[in-house]
C-alpha cells in the first residue's frame, strides 16, 4: 500500500513545471512535493496563509509557533515565502493564480464532480479551503488509490455531497493516469501491472483508453 | 490623546450572554489568548463565535501537544458557545461532542468565503458573489441566520450570493501594534486578524509587543489604529 501511494505521488510529482504556484492537500497530496525534481521550482501555498511552505519541523528547539500549515502542524517556509491573510490566500485560490491543487477523493464522477468533503451521518470536519481551491484553481489533480478497499470510486455519477462540480481535470491512481474530457474519463498511461480489463473492472464508469496509450512511467 | 489601553477584563466588560463575538486565529495559531481567559473569566454563555474553526482541545496538536485548551478551544471547554460559524469543525473533539449532546450547532461557511463575508462587512459591500460553493450544499443549505441563498449568473458562470457577517465584538491578536492600534502580524498569524478589525461594533486587539507611536516606520502596518478601539497588554509568545 505504501509503495503504490509513493507510486502515485511520484507520478505527479512530473506534473508540475519549473516556477509554477500549487496546492497540495493532506496525507498522500503531500507526499508529491517529495519527489519533484531539484531543478524544478515549485511555490506551494499553504492556505492558511503564505506561498512558499517547505517541510514539517521534527524537533521542538527548530519550530516557530508563528509557522503551521493548514492542519495545523508546526512547518517551515522557504527563503521566497510571502505570507498573507485569509482573504488574500484564497484570492489567490479564486482568481486561479494557483495553477493546481492536488487533493484526494472520496469520489469522482466522469464529468469531473469531486465528493470529498464529508460523508453524511458521520462526525462533520468541514471543508475548510476544498471548496475554494476546487472552484478556483484552473487544475484539479486527483491522486488516490483506485478503488476503497474494491468498491468503486471513480463513477458515473457522484452519490456523496460534491466539493465542486466539473472541476476534476486528471485522476492518479497506482493503476494509471486518467484525463476528464468533455467525452468522459481517457485513459492515457496504464500501469504494466494491470490490463484495460483490469482498470475497467476498478471503475464504475466506461473508461476510453487514448490512442497513444503510455505505460505508466514508475520512475 | 485618546488613551485606547485596558485590562482585558475591561476590555470584555461589554459583552453579554447571547451575543456574537468573532475571533481570529486558526487552529488557534494568532488567537488572542488573554481576551479568550477573560472571556472565560467572565462566564459569558450563549454566545455566536465566529472564527476559521473551534481552536484546539487539551493535548493538540499532536505533534507538540498544548497543555490546555487554546483560542476559541478555551470557550468550548468552558460550554460558553451556542453557535459556531467556521469552515471546519473538526479537529478539536470538543465540537463533534457538543453537537452530539445537543448543546452546540454549527454553520459552516468555505474558508475563503468565510473571509469574504467578513470583509463585505467591515468594508460596507451590500455581500459578495463567489463560484465557491456551487452545485454543492452550500448552494442550498441556508446560512448562518437562516436565509436561502441565491444563485446569480453573470456572462454565463453561476455564482452564490453571500451576505455580510458582522458581529458585536472582534477580538483580534496583532504581532505588533503602536499605542493607537495600528498592528500587523507575523508570518501564519494573519489568517482572519486583517479583515476582522471593522467588521464588529467593538475591535479589541490583544498585541504580542505594544509600541511607541512613531517608533516603527508606519509602511509596516497593515491595519489602520482607525479601526481599533481598545488595545490590551499581556498577550505573550505561545510556548510549546
Amino acid at each position: 500500500m505504501a509503495d503504490l501511494k509513493v507510486r502515485i505521488a511520484k507520478r505527479c510529482a512530473k506534473e508540475f513545471k519549473d516556477g509554477e504556484f500549487a496546492n497540495l492537500g493532506i496525507g498522500l497530496p503531500t507526499m508529491v512535493a517529495d519527489y519533484i525534481p531539484d531543478d524544478v521550482m515549485v511555490t506551494f501555498h499553504s492556505e492558511n496563509g503564505f506561498a512558499g511552505i517547505d517541510a514539517v519541523v521534527e524537533n521542538e528547539e527548530d519550530v516557530d509557533v508563528d509557522i503551521i500549515n493548514s492542519g495545523g502542524t508546526y512547518v517551515s517556509a522557504v527563503p521566497r515565502v510571502k505570507y498573507f491573510d485569509t482573504a488574500e490566500s484564497f484570492g489567490l485560490v479564486r482568481g486561479g493564480h494557483v495553477r493546481a491543487t492536488v487533493l484526494g477523493a472520496m469520489q469522482v464522477a466522469e464529468n469531473g464532480d469531486l465528493a470529498n468533503w464529508i460523508v453524511p451521518g458521520k462526525k462533520v470536519a468541514g471543508m475548510g479551503g476544498a471548496m475554494d481551491l476546487c472552484a478556483g484553481c484552473p487544475e484539479v489533480i486527483i491522486v488516490m488509490l483506485h478503488t476503497q478497499k474494491g468498491a468503486h470510486k471513480i463513477l458515473k455519477k457522484c452519490t456523496l455531497p460534491l466539493t465542486a462540480e466539473r472541476c476534476v481535470s486528471k485522476i492518479i491512481t497506482e493503476m494509471g493516469v486518467m484525463e476528464v474530457t468533455d467525452d468522459g474519463i481517457v485513459v492515457t498511461e496504464l500501469h504494466p501491472d494491470y490490463t484495460k480489463e483490469d482498470i475497467q473492472a476498478a471503475t464504475g464508469c466506461e473508461l476510453k483508453f487514448s490512442p497513444d496509450l503510455k505505460p505508466m512511467e514508475e520512475e | 490623546m485618546i488613551n485606547k489601553i485596558m485590562t482585558a477584563d475591561e476590555a470584555v466588560a461589554g459583552v453579554q450572554d447571547g451575543m456574537t463575538i468573532m475571533v481570529g486565529g486558526f487552529l488557534a495559531t494568532g488567537s488572542p489568548e488573554v481576551l479568550m481567559d477573560a472571556l472565560v473569566r467572565k462566564g459569558v454563555k450563549h454566545l455566536t463565535v465566529i472564527g476559521n474553526d473551534g481552536g484546539l482541545h487539551t493535548g493538540q496538536p499532536a505533534q507538540f501537544g498544548g497543555k490546555t485548551p487554546r483560542g476559541i478551544g478555551k470557550l468550548l471547554e468552558n460550554h460558553m458557545v451556542d453557535h459556531l460559524i467556521a469552515s471546519h469543525i473538526g479537529v478539536n473533539p470538543l465540537i463533534n461532542e457538543q453537537i452530539a449532546e445537543g448543546t452546540l450547532r454549527y454553520t459552516l461557511v468555505p474558508q475563503g468565503t468565510l473571509a469574504e463575508k467578513i470583509r463585505a462587512a467591515a468594508y460596507g459591500l451590500g455581500g459578495i458573489l463567489t463560484p465557491t460553493g456551487v452545485g454543492t450544499p452550500m448552494e442550498t443549505e441556508l446560512d448562518e441566520l437562516g436565509r436561502k441563498k441565491k444563485v446569480v449568473e453573470i456572462e454565463g458562470k453561476k455564482y452564490l450570493f453571500e451576505m455580510p457577517l458582522h458581529a458585536d465584538y472582534a477580538f483580534i491578536r496583532p504581532s505588533v501594534a503602536d499605542k493607537f492600534g495600528n498592528y500587523y502580524c507575523a508570518k501564519a498569524t494573519k489568517n482572519f486578524n486583517y479583515v476582522m478589525a471593522g467588521a464588529a461594533d467593538h475591535t479589541i486587539i490583544a498585541p504580542e509587543k505594544i509600541v511607541e507611536i512613531g517608533e516603527i516606520d508606519p509602511d509596516y502596518f497593515a491595519v489602520a489604529g482607525v479601526l481599533v478601539d481598545t488595545i490590551v497588554e499581556g498577550e505573550k509568545k505561545w510556548q510549546i
